[in-house]
């Protein structure tokens, strides 16, 4: 019998891909200084520290962290509550099927997308350096930042939307706004009140951080007592806030889950 | 037409006017228990003083800085950002694989994926920065700090997002492998993974744009990039260089955030 | 009621989809066009309502320009064309009062609308409608919970409420049954009979048309090429003269029912 005689299978695209990947991968590595022996090395210190923190934490210290995280889940509140309403109208304007004007939707959606790029921890140090630290400047960074995030979520579903029931409305005379009211807003209402919610549990972890550059709630307790080096109680701030946000994650899973 | 009028049963669902009532008026009392928690300390007087300074410093950025070239500059510092990102997304992306098979209800089945998913679930809850200080304590401050971080966070995340994945797929593939007799690992490798890989690979994308953005940040704790030089600069209300940090951050990510898109856009 | 006056469109990719269509439709016919998919029998039927532009030509409905009204004009005219679509396109989370009741928005100003206002004559108006198509007692179900069928008798109850001249129905039972068609064509033509409704449906299937409709147009590659009063005309030399209208003869999938 003949031998067939096929032609070998042209893997050079995919190989270089995969080369140039962990060539990257890599490379990043070398650049940041990442040791794999000194780490090794550095963990049996590590341990000592993690040991301070959490074997055992400052129980005792537990009441004292009420407050500040009763700050922190009270700025998280707002500052979604704020960046949500603020984004449902530019979303609207920022979608390109309702309306269909480039010179608007364009520049928005840039904007947007600015917000979106700066980190929520630089828009808090520069609330601070305005307005002073305190949850004030916090619920600022956090509307900021929730603004960005759920605008361009929106106006994504807007743009997914059954574009029939826009015709249908159009063709019975209806103005640009019972267009939004009638067809529109009842299709993405369900998603918008989702995405708030997955906001809202962005916002608690931001806020709990967010303290650290002295915007307020738990993160300034925390960056505190870890300059005056009280380990145990960083442990048990930790610990806390720990369960705390798995709590709202929970619920608020649950929640977005029988919205849509 | 009839001019009788026509006589309609109003809807009346007493339990669900309830429902309603305690779900509005239960979020409207939590939105004002928030809103009267913080208080709006009367902007200070030199706010205004401040802003100004700061647009001032964004009209002249420091340039100097852009330039300098040494480990000191600005282009050195965004690419340790950059690389931290790199190295914490992509190694994390496939450590994530086996977790997230573990979490997958389809792979385990339901008591081992439930385990998994809490394990993922619990390190999804640990803020970077926390992950980032612990590790700083660990290994010392740097960049490996921040790659740590980042990559034991985006485990968390990176493997909830692909069980996701796993759990959504079509089992199709997977029988067919089965049914001829390949054992675990064959249906892993030549049914599983071929299958979500272009999924996997856009979350990965998408976790990376996620994470130059963390890393950034994580820098001002000491994890190394380009957050320790911002928070500087703007605590020493030095707004030139701010500026110019927040220029270039913004400029590198979009780009970061456009050609992932582009990929993302061309494997699904 | 109805002109089209040398009315050609082309689509901005290059597609001529109507190519010089002059047509007169009188009040209170029931026009059914048919043609091959792709013909320009979308077109044509959104061009009365302006829901897409005429490149060239003027359609005038009662007399008034729809191809050069704008804005607040353009909102009177559409609000006395009730049009009804192959995907029903009702607001599926709604209520179905809600969405019959949003075929009354062109008649009031927008806040009230967008709050939700209606006055209860209204109110009356939509209770009539819906029970012109034997759906009153669904008043405050949710749309998505609703069959197809009576997804769509929704649909031309939200049109009923207009209180429209003029009823435009785009492949109206494409999605249906063939029950289900018999029915919502039934309601359609009690409509145009009983209300005097000029009705403009396009159908997909050649049996209705000559079942339902007083005139039957046909459109191939762009232009009017069959246009007939249906009176006594025999199934077989109607399906003769609709060879032109096809460019073949009339197949299995043309028909509703079995050839």
């Amino acid at each position: 019998m003949e031998r067939l005689i096929v032609p070998r299978p042209n893997h050079l695209r995919r190989n270089l891909i995969i080369l140039t990947v962990v060539f990257l991968v890599v490379g990043s590595g070398w650049f940041a200084g990442f040791d794999f022996v000194q780490i090794f090395r550095n963990f049996i210190k590590g341990g000592r520290l993690l040991r301070r923190m959490f074997l055992p934490p400052a129980w005792s210290y537990a009441p004292k962290v009420v407050t500040p995280l009763i700050e922190t889940l009270r700025m998280a509140l707002v500052g979604t509550f704020w960046g949500a309403l603020t984004a449902l109208p530019v979303a609207v304007f920022a979608a390109n099927n309702f309306i269909r004007n480039p010179y608007v939707n364009k520049p928005l959606r840039f904007i947007l997308n600015i917000f979106r790029t700066i980190p929520a921890m630089v828009l808090a140090s520069l609330f601070v350096a305005v307005f002073g630290t305190g949850p004030f400047s916090g619920v600022l960074a956090l509307s900021v930042f929730t603004f960005g995030l759920i605008s361009k979520l929106t106006y994504e579903s807007i743009e997914a939307i059954d574009y029939g029931q826009v015709e249908a409305l159009m063709s019975l005379g209806a103005t640009k706004v019972n267009v939004l009211r009638y067809a529109i807003l009842p299709q993405i209402l369900p998603q918008f009140m989702s995405y708030t919610m997955y906001g809202f549990e962005v916002n608690v972890r931001a806020a709990a951080v967010l303290g650290y550059v002295g915007a307020g709630g738990i993160g300034q307790t925390f960056e505190h007592n870890l300059a005056w080096r009280e380990f145990d109680k960083v442990g048990v701030i930790i610990v806390i806030s720990f369960f705390v946000v798995l709590v709202i994650d929970l619920v608020s899973s649950r929640i977005r889950r029988s919205l849509v | 037409m009839t001019d009788a009028k026509i006589l309609v049963p109003k809807k009346s669902d007493p339990l669900k006017t309830v429902y309603r009532i305690v779900n509005y008026g239960g979020l409207a009392l939590l939105l004002v228990w928030g809103f009267l928690g913080i208080p709006y300390k009367g902007v200070m007087k030199t706010a205004e003083g401040t802003i100004h300074a700061l647009v001032r410093g964004f009209l002249n950025p420091d340039l100097l800085y852009l330039g300098n070239m040494t480990i000191d500059g600005l282009p050195y510092a965004i690419l340790e950002t950059i690389a931290i990102a790199i190295a914490g997304t992509f190694v994390s992306a496939v450590i994530s694989i086996p977790f997230a098979l573990l979490a997958s209800q389809n792979i385990v089945g339901p008591r081992v994926s439930k385990v998994g998913k809490f394990i993922v679930t619990m390190i999804r809850t640990f803020p970077e920065l926390i992950l980032a200080l612990i590790f700083i304590g660990v290994v010392g401050p740097g960049a490996p700090a921040g790659i740590l971080a980042l990559g034991i966070h985006s485990i968390g995340m990176l493997g909830k997002l692909f069980s996701e994945a796993i759990e959504s797929m079509d089992m199709g593939v997977k029988e067919a492998l089965e049914s001829c007799g390949a054992n675990p690992f064959e249906v892993l490798f030549r049914a599983v993974l071929p299958q979500v890989s272009p999924e996997l690979i856009s979350y990965t994308l998408y976790r990376f744009e996620i994470n130059m953005r963390a890393a950034s940040t994580l820098g001002l704790v000491g994890a190394g990039g380009i957050g320790a030089p911002l928070i500087f600069a703007i605590r020493n209300r030095a707004w030139p260089r701010a500026a110019i940090i927040i220029i270039v951050l913004v400029v590198t990510v979009t780009i970061i955030d456009a050609i992932s898109g582009r990929i993302r856009k061309k494997i699904v | 009621m109805i002109q089209f006056q040398n009315v050609s469109k082309v689509y901005p990719n290059g597609t001529k989809a109507l190519n010089d269509v002059n047509l007169e439709i009188k009040e209170g016919e029931f026009v059914a066009i048919i043609g091959l998919s792709g013909a320009g029998k979308s077109t044509m039927l959104r061009l009365i309502n302006q829901l897409i532009d005429a490149t060239s030509g003027s359609v005038l409905v009662d007399g008034v320009d729809v191809t050069k009204a704008k804005g607040k004009k353009l909102r009177e005219v559409r609000r006395q064309i009730g049009m009804i679509f192959q995907g029903f396109n009702i607001v599926k989370r709604a209520s179905v009062l809600t969405n019959v009741l949003s075929g009354r928005v062109g008649y009031h100003p927008s806040w009230k609308t967008v709050l939700g206002i209606f006055p209860e004559e209204d109110k009356q108006i939509a209770y009539r409608a819906l029970q012109r198509v034997d759906i009153l007692e669904k008043v405050h179900s949710r749309a998505s919970d609703l069959s197809g069928g009576q997804q769509q008798r929704v649909a031309i109850a939200r049109a009923l409420a207009q209180e429209p001249k003029l009823m435009l129905a785009d492949e109206p039972v494409a999605s249906l049954d063939p029950i289900t068609t018999v029915q919502v064509m039934d309601y359609l033509k009690k409509i145009n009979r009983e209300d005097g409704i000029t009705t403009v449906a396009n159908l997909h299937h050649v049996d209705l048309a000559l079942k339902y409709a007083t005139r039957v147009v046909g459109v191939r590659e762009g232009r009017l090429v069959y246009d007939m009063p249906i009176k006594g005309i025999d199934k077989p030399r109607f399906f003769k003269d609709l060879e032109k209208v096809y460019g073949r003869p009339i197949e299995h999938d043309d028909v509703l029912e079995e050839v």
